[in-house]
């Protein structure tokens, strides 16, 4: 029978080969872990990292043309390409956090990188996907994954509660995003978001606009709260202290990433039609987003929670440029993620480097005299501080440069303005801990372990791209835009 | 023939389905809301059926009505649900206000626009004869194994991911 | 093709009204000599005191668990088995790519020892 015609090739694995790597030495890792003995599981790890380094050159099998694969279910083009980089950065940074860090915290299992693994898996699908089902899919590997990963210190009760958190209002949030695929499908007939574009841009559609605004409010529901947009955000403090500090950052930096991918996909992809609509909440939500995550930062004494309300900040900061929506908009979303990740993976890790087993130092009073005692490791979280406040020459001066330039050049001047002086009001949180960290006497004598080398290899590579995006930002503004081109 | 009788299996179905929902919300006892559940679920894969969809008919018994009635089930019996219920109350809070008013705006939006009925979507491949007449599992396996190929390798990961997740959060580390 | 489900509409409706039918039956024929003692949950032995209602342990939940992705992974097969032959080779290499991924996942299972009872 003709239906039953089976349409691959070979060059559709090209498009998937990065997945395919990761998925093949995740499944590795996994048998790996169960047949060593829990002695000699230092290598699994490193498995896990060769499989990251691996799936990064098999990218360059899936460059060339914009082709799609699977039946057009996933793609490789530049926008996709930009963030599988990403992607690969963040998991890379944090199985470097990890290695030390698991140890010292008995949460030494293989299973922990084979999620890590999966986890980046769904997001680089959620990035590929041309097609609303496979973007589901891929979110939801990626959140159970993390889910997981939030909950594995099992006798720790905070991040047992974290991960409680998290999956109950996750599954609530996959429930509204599903909802809105169903009601998107139900209206335009077809889950390819070119297919829904296509249908939207004919005469006819006007008549269901009731069915496709709800899917549109559910879409954002379930993109948003991934991203931790206010008033979607009330899990994020909570699951950002409990859960382990190096799958906080890849929480911060991954998750968001991946879900700004898929928001910026399907709405600039599939919805631009619906702009007009869409954009008046956006905006509602960017000033929330921001002031409220910055209001309450200020706040905070302890510094997961500090940058867990910092993360949801600069999720406002970059929702300004989604909601500017022009060309250095769409690209400056792009940089602002990439700047974020390494700037805040290296925060992270540097919080990671000072604690010990049972003592993780996570208050801001802990921080006091550090700058004195780990000199150089004072100086990294003054460059990551700096450069999340937004100071030049540092990346997150230039990324809120172009986020801010675009709104202004979409004529949003007051979204402009609330944006900048937030960030004025969030240079006070930043600049605390270097106050604490430079101007403070210790209350008390801070014990800190051995530093684990790769950890500190990831913050050396943080400040690398913190420092290289700040002071040429001209190159990375140049991909971001070569990337998001075909949404123009 | 059958139009009169489909419609009225489908009035009876369709309320028994909001009896049962309202009654899983509003019971005390949490096994009296998941066996009413059940009933929820028997229902609604009546309504697959009412739509020529008897496999999905037929996997809504034996995963929902089955399995994750008995994990639902599993979990009501893990927590002591005992005293809760004893000194729980029905107390009106915002919350809840807020949340019915965005339910029944939710649900007002919704009627109204299925009452307009214009939908200008994609027609699909398959209409109810050819269905008919090929049966509608094999409808379903002909994309579901050659355009739908990919989405269903990935579900593989999904569920192991959820077989490693519930290994590691339940079991003893020997 | 609905007219198909017709006698299963049938039996379910003499079933309903069988069980009604019979309890409603010996309610009516049955003698009825009401007394306390016969009304407790033992006729003999202690009254229960407090809850009855215990915790299961959580070895339960991991079963029921893991019965469901496997469960999960049949509804899989079904649609597979009906088009098998019209599948050809290529659809047999796309099940055995699925179930060596769940194999996988179950000699994790197992080496794990989440199936024994301990």
């Amino acid at each position: 029978m003709e239906i039953f015609k089976i349409q691959f090739s070979a060059a559709d694995l090209k498009v998937i080969a990065p997945e395919l790597v990761l998925t093949i030495f995740a499944l590795f890792v996994l048998i790996l872990s169960v047949f060593v003995r829990r002695q000699s599981r230092g290598p699994l790890g490193y498995t896990a990292l060769v499989g990251v380094v691996i799936a990064f050159f098999s990218l360059f099998l899936g460059i060339g043309k914009e082709i799609k694969a699977f039946n057009g279910m996933v793609t490789m083009d530049p926008f996709c390409l930009f963030f599988k980089v990403m992607f690969l950065i963040v998991a890379f940074l944090t199985i470097l956090a990890s290695l030390g860090y698991t140890k010292r915290e008995g949460i030494d299992l293989g299973e922990y990188y084979v999620l890590v693994l999966f986890a980046t898996v769904g997001m680089m699908l959620m990035a590929s996907g041309v097609n609303l089902l496979i973007i589901f899919l891929g979110l939801e590997v990626m959140s159970i994954s993390i889910y997981v990963l939030a909950g594995i210190m099992r006798d720790d009760t905070r991040s047992v509660e974290a991960a409680f958190k998290y999956f109950l209002l996750g599954a609530f949030a996959s429930a509204f995003l599903l909802y809105g695929i169903a009601l998107t499908y139900a209206s335009t007939g077809t889950l390819d978001l070119a297919g829904i574009g296509e249908v939207l841009t004919r005469q006819a559609w006007i008549s269901s606009l009731p069915i496709v605004i709800i899917g549109l409010a559910l879409l954002i529901i379930g993109f948003g709260f991934k991203i931790a947009l206010v008033p979607f955000h009330m899990w994020t403090p909570d699951v950002y202290e409990g859960a382990p500090t190096s799958i906080t950052a890849f929480m911060a930096t991954g998750v968001k990433a991946a879900g700004f991918a898929a928001f910026v996909r399907v709405f600039f992809y599939a919805l631009p039609n619906l702009q007009a609509y869409w954009t008046q909440i956006m905006w509602i939500l960017a000033v929330a987003t921001m002031t409220v995550g910055n209001i309450i930062a200020l706040s905070q004494t302890n510094i997961k929670r500090m940058l867990a309300y910092s993360s949801i900040a600069h999720a406002g900061y970059i929702m300004v440029a989604f909601v500017a929506g022009n060309e250095l908009g769409k690209s400056s979303i792009l940089f602002y993620l990439l700047a974020y990740v390494f700037m805040n993976i290296g925060a992270f890790t540097v919080v990671i480097l000072l604690g010990k087993k049972g003592e993780e130092n996570t208050q801001l009073a802990d921080y006091a005299g550090v700058g004195f005692k780990h000199p150089l490791l004072a100086a990294s979280m003054s460059i990551f501080m700096l450069s999340l406040a937004g100071v030049p020459p540092m990346a997150g001066f230039m990324a809120k440069f172009y986020v801010f330039s675009a709104a202004v050049k979409a004529r949003y001047y007051w979204l402009a303005v609330i944006g900048v002086l937030n960030s004025a009001v969030a240079a006070y949180y930043y600049l605390r801990v270097l106050i604490y960290m430079y101007f403070r006497e210790p209350e008390r004598e801070l014990a800190v372990g051995a530093f684990s080398p790769s950890a500190v290899l990831a913050v050396i590579i943080s400040v690398w791209g913190v420092l290289q995006i700040g002071i040429l930002p001209s190159t990375f503004l140049a991909l971001a835009q070569r990337s998001v081109q075909f949404l123009l | 023939m059958g139009s009169l009788f489909h419609w009225i299996v489908f009035i009876l179905t369709a309320l028994t389905a909001i009896f049962a929902a309202v009654m899983v919300i509003t019971r005390r006892n949490p096994i009296h809301s998941a066996l009413f559940l059940v009933l929820n679920f028997l229902c609604i894969a009546v309504l697959y059926l009412l739509l020529n969809s008897q496999f999905i008919a037929i996997i809504q018994v034996m995963i929902y009505a089955g399995a994750i009635m008995m994990l639902v089930i599993f979990v009501i019996m893990l927590l002591s649900v005992e005293e809760e219920r004893r000194t729980y109350k029905v107390r009106l809070s915002p919350a809840k206000v807020i949340g019915l008013v965005v339910a029944l705006i939710l649900f007002a939006e919704l009627v109204y626009g299925i009452a307009l009925r214009v939908l200008p979507g994609v027609k699909g491949e398959f209409t109810p004869e050819k269905i008919a007449q090929m049966g509608d599992i094999k409808a379903v396996a002909s994309l579901l194994f050659t355009r739908f190929l990919f989405p269903f390798e990935v579900a593989s990961i999904l569920l192991l991911v959820g077989i490693i997740g519930a290994v590691i959060l339940s079991k003893k580390e020997r | 093709m609905l007219i198909k489900y017709v006698p299963v509409l049938f039996l379910l409706a003499l079933s309903i009204f069988f069980a009604v039918f019979v309890v409603f039956l010996s309610h009516l024929l049955g003698p009825k000599r009401v007394h306390p003692v016969k009304a407790a949950p033992y006729e003999c032995g202690m009254i229960s005191l407090g809850p009855t209602h215990q915790a299961i342990p959580i070895k339960y939940y991991i079963i029921a668990m893991l019965f469901l992705v496997f469960d999960l992974e049949v509804v899989f097969l079904y649609p597979w088995a009906v088009v098998f032959r019209e599948l050809g080779i290529f659809g047999f290499v796309e099940m055995m790519i699925f179930i060596f991924i769940l194999l996988l996942g179950f000699i994790y299972v197992w080496r794990k020892g989440a199936l024994e009872w301990e």
